[in-house]
């Protein structure tokens, strides 16, 4: 179905699955991507060789132009802020200044008039480190006599959350079984394929900088950039042209970026830098470092009674922007409990300094570890009561609304249990469980996991401000304006970079204004042309920037109809809008949308001052967040004697709320989903102990390819949101949320028999292979 | 810095003649110096198929080739793949069966299998996964890569 087909009567555009309107241009080699502007000055970073030290000298070769600290002392420091939670605030210089902190971190800039030039410059350029004994591990960094990261968070925790509900000891020592799991996530890097870039150019006439960079939150940027260099924001415009691909990496301020900027304006010309990969892997953001301890207390019946968690949370060598290293650790606090119910909580929650790449958010952002370990808790707790897996989520899940948790958080309709037969009921375990006891008899050895959870989605600033942050986002502003040529443009502060909204906005905007979403022209990612806004992050676009068009369009409709009403003499309650025309009900009077609009501009005296001139609304909407929830099932196979997982089958039941495009709905959870097999079976960014990456190519770090990607069968329930206007629910994450979880799961089914239990992602085959050995040397 | 070779791209039927050093990658030469920016870099080494053209018929990384390895040769990139306003049906059926997201791999994949039915257009829906494998995408889960790939290589077979 394409955007161009005509509009029928009693046809709505929302929930249809209409071909992408940004796809035309991407298909063809049109994008415009960062990399793809020529600059006249191009930059190299020369990043640290060791992970902890300090700087004794920077060897520069003669007549090059490198930056270093000591050029930049015009430059602040980087310095994220929380207000809770005993967080310290640590400072991180654009460049190295005396010390450094993890092996890439920027320590130079060399400019030159090529990328190839920079980059031979780059090589010559010889960065002398006093090294000291670096910290990697987050258990090893809370030891006694463990180095310090920073002076300013001694013992190297930087925060620290704690929650304990009343009564929680009570409940905790009269429970019936105490089932407790330990699980570790490895760290990951999120591995967008188009890496980070940036490309700044000086505007003579103006003394203006354009910052063309591949970031999620254009605006934010421009506000960071502009405090870091004290210069007016208004001198800086920032641009994301075609993102592609961020899944959270591309949120933070990159301290790249503002070198760039600097040197813009220093040198009064463009500079570009292009990450190559292995800065990507090495010295972008990475994520999902995690120790997690979690113990459940059940009654006779394995109802779940209380929790206590335990989170460990590796957030590397400095704290992001805007989120800071909060956002991992206090996530996993706030989100533990998922899909179940359980009245009594305890959590403590730090995050912890090491010499490794900086943390920050990747997609699903600590649930996907929270599901993983809340999952496999519940499975053996299945296991301790004689239960079957799916038989005791029968008993825990949530089943009544709105339900408000442990933490505070309310839950909004959902439907946890449902999904859950849904997802059940589509593998047909029965028929399963008769195929894994013979394929076992010859040595095959087939699993099957579960994973229930819910996805917090689409909140608003009170959601961001409870974790007490310096920078609260949440709102959404849009402005949408009907031009007077007839044409509709809407200008919005999110930030898409795949996600397709320019397609779901126009559909939504279609059906208020009775047009086609092909005449509806979506701006977004250039400070100059979009309202300030938080850009696309946390599955919230649809949701409140969606939300935010539904409100202005609804206004622009409504003046479209009092300005139809004048033209026509006809009530407004008689006129409708469709075909691109207002119509008079039951009579064949109408007019043209473009003439309505037209005559708003030209014609206003026509109107007496009754209406004001032109068509533009603005719309803000900033909800309290909505929950989604799906199913996830896997069955994979188990080499034991490679220890190879392969992914036979996976299947989902979603309730992602109204759904606005189906086909980009599925698109968004197929992708979470591979994102979630690459966590559970491959992905692993690891460091030996002198703090060298030791995954700095995609050779070595492995996200998945088609192969190991199975069939994805995908079951809707869509329950209307009533948190959210257009009572669509984000589903940006969930994929990525359930699928480790699942798997982690299945591959314990399979070696149930040889009672061995793997609790750490990726479960790779050396992680497998080395489970089985020990069983073996133990029997 | 070594001296500058003179050679010639013929990018989709056109000719560049261009001085490059030796050690210029061809996807470098097909971007930067004749401003054919639809291929793109994703690693620089011959991971992740991004920058897949086809040169003389055989789909080639073209980080791993040097530009002067291809002079003289028929290359043919993403911006050529249309017949004026007609779509490819590979392009299509990536536009119909949503098998896109960000579109940074999408031109590594469309010439990826382009270039591969051309020269095999009986492949089984097996052996095309085998080939779709050879790149990498971090949106879609492959799962309307595909989808697409298959419906477009039913599509070239009838036309």
């Amino acid at each position: 179905m394409s955007a161009r087909e005509t509009k029928g009567s009693g046809m709505t555009w929302v929930g249809r699955a209409i071909r992408r309107l940004e796809d035309p241009a991407l298909i063809t080699g049109q994008g415009r991507f960062t990399a793809d502007l020529p600059a006249v000055h191009w930059v190299r970073f020369v990043r640290s060789p060791n992970a902890a030290g300090k700087i004794v000298s920077i060897g520069v070769p003669d007549g090059a132009y490198v930056v270093t600290a000591a050029d930049l002392k015009d430059v602040k420091t980087i310095v994220p802020m929380l207000h809770k939670f005993a967080y310290k605030p640590v400072a991180q210089p654009v460049l190295a200044e005396g010390v450094v902190r993890f092996v890439g971190e920027a320590v130079a800039a060399v400019v030159a008039r090529s990328e190839e030039e920079a980059e031979d410059i780059a090589d010559l350029v010889e960065i002398a480190v006093d090294e000291t004994p670096p910290v990697i591990d987050a258990r090893d960094a809370l030891a006694d006599g463990a180095p310090q990261v920073h002076a300013v968070a001694p013992g190297n925790v930087i925060l620290e959350g704690k929650v304990k509900t009343p009564d929680f000891d009570t409940v905790w020592n009269a429970a019936a079984k105490i089932v407790t799991v330990e699980a570790r996530s490895r760290r990951q890097n999120a591995t967008p394929m188009e890496a980070r870039g940036g490309h700044a150019a000086w505007d003579a006439s103006t003394g203006r900088v354009t910052l063309t960079c591949t970031t999620q939150m254009p605006h934010l940027m421009r506000t960071a950039i502009a405090d870091v260099l004290s210069m007016p924001e208004s001198d800086l415009r920032v641009v994301a042209p075609d993102v592609g691909g961020g899944f959270g990496q591309k949120m933070s301020l990159c301290s790249e970026y503002v070198v760039l900027v600097w040197l813009a304006r220093k040198l009064k010309s463009s500079v570009a830098w292009t990450e190559d990969r292995r800065e990507n892997l090495i010295a972008s953001f990475h994520a999902r470092d995690q120790y997690q301890t979690l113990a459940g207390a059940f009654d006779a019946k394995g109802k779940l009674l209380a929790l206590k968690a335990d989170i460990l949370s590796n957030v590397g060598a400095y704290s992001c922007f805007p989120t800071t290293s909060g956002v991992e650790p206090l996530m996993a606090m706030a989100e533990m409990p998922g899909p179940y119910d359980v009245r009594h909580y305890e959590c403590r929650a730090r995050g912890v300094l090491t010499n490794t790449c900086t943390m920050a958010a990747y997609r699903g952002v600590s649930r996907p570890i929270i599901t993983f370990t809340i999952e496999r808790m519940m499975d053996k707790a299945a296991k301790a009561f004689g239960l079957d897996p799916i038989d005791i989520r029968r008993r825990n899940l949530i089943d009544k609304f709105p339900y408000t948790s442990a933490m505070g958080l309310v839950y909004d309709e959902a439907t946890y249990k449902q999904t859950l037969e849904m997802a059940v009921a589509a593998v047909d375990v029965p028929a399963f469980r008769a195929r894994q006891k013979a394929e076992r008899a010859k040595g095959r050895h087939l699993g099957i996991g579960f994973a229930t959870f819910s996805e917090r989605t689409g909140y608003g600033s009170p959601a961001f401000a409870a974790r007490g942050m310096e920078i609260t986002p949440g709102w959404e502003t849009v402005i949408l304006s009907v031009d007077p040529s007839g044409f509709v443009e809407v200008r919005i502060g999110s930030s898409p970079h795949g996600q397709g909204l320019r397609t779901t906005l126009a559909q939504i905007i279609a059906d208020q204004l009775g047009v086609t979403p092909d005449i509806i022209k979506v701006v977004h990612g250039d400070t100059d042309r979009a309202p300030y806004g938080w850009g696309t992050f946390a599955s919230r676009s649809l949701v409140i920037c969606g939300g935010a068009t539904l409100i202005a369009a609804q206004k622009v409709r409504a003046k479209l109809i009092k300005i139809a009403s004048t033209m026509l003499e006809a009530a407004e309650g008689d006129i409708v809008l469709e075909n691109g025309a207002a119509k008079v009900v039951g009579t064949d009077r109408s007019v043209t949308i473009a003439k309505l609009a037209r005559e708003s501009y030209t014609q206003t005296h026509r109107f007496k001052g009754a209406i004001e001139p032109g068509i533009s609304e603005t719309g803000t909407y900033d909800p309290p967040g909505t929950f989604s929830n799906a199913c996830h099932v896997a069955i994979v196979e188990v080499d034991v004697d490679t220890g190879r997982v392969t992914v036979e089958k996976f299947v989902v039941a979603e309730d992602a709320g109204k759904i606005i495009n189906p086909m980009i709905a599925d698109g968004q959870v197929h992708g979470g989903i591979a994102q979630g097999i690459g966590n559970a079976l491959l992905e692993e960014i690891f460091y030996d102990e002198s703090g060298v990456p030791l995954s700095a190519t995609l050779a070595d770090y492995l996200p998945p390819t088609a192969h190991e990607i199975p069939p994805i069968e995908l079951h809707h329930i869509e329950t209307p949101s009533t948190e959210s206007i257009t009572k669509a629910k984000g589903l940006g994450e969930g994929g990525c949320i359930g699928a480790p979880a699942a798997i982690i799961n299945a591959i314990n089914d399979a070696l149930s028999p040889f009672g061995v239990e793997i609790n750490e992602m990726p479960a790779t085959p050396q992680r497998i292979r080395a489970a089985l050995r020990a069983k073996d040397k133990a029997a | 810095m070594s001296e500058k070779a003179k050679i010639t791209l013929t990018i989709n039927g056109r000719a560049y003649d261009i001085a490059v050093e030796p050690r210029r990658t061809l996807v470098d030469a097909i971007r930067e110096d004749c401003g054919q920016t639809g291929t793109h870099i994703g690693c620089e080494h011959g991971v992740c198929g991004a920058c897949t053209v086809i040169v003389d018929g055989e789909p080639v990384r073209s980080c791993l080739m040097f530009a002067a390895q291809a002079d003289g040769k028929a290359i043919r990139t993403v911006e050529g793949l249309a017949d004026g306003e007609k779509l490819h049906p590979m392009q299509q059926a990536f536009m119909d069966h949503h098998g896109l997201q960000c579109g940074f791999c999408t031109p590594g994949f469309l010439m990826l299998a382009v270039g591969v039915l051309e020269r095999e257009p009986n492949l089984s829906d097996d052996e095309l996964l085998d080939v779709l494998s050879s790149n990498l995408c971090r949106c879609t889960g492959y799962q309307n890569i595909v989808k697409a790939v298959r419906a477009a290589a039913k599509e070239m077979r009838t036309a």
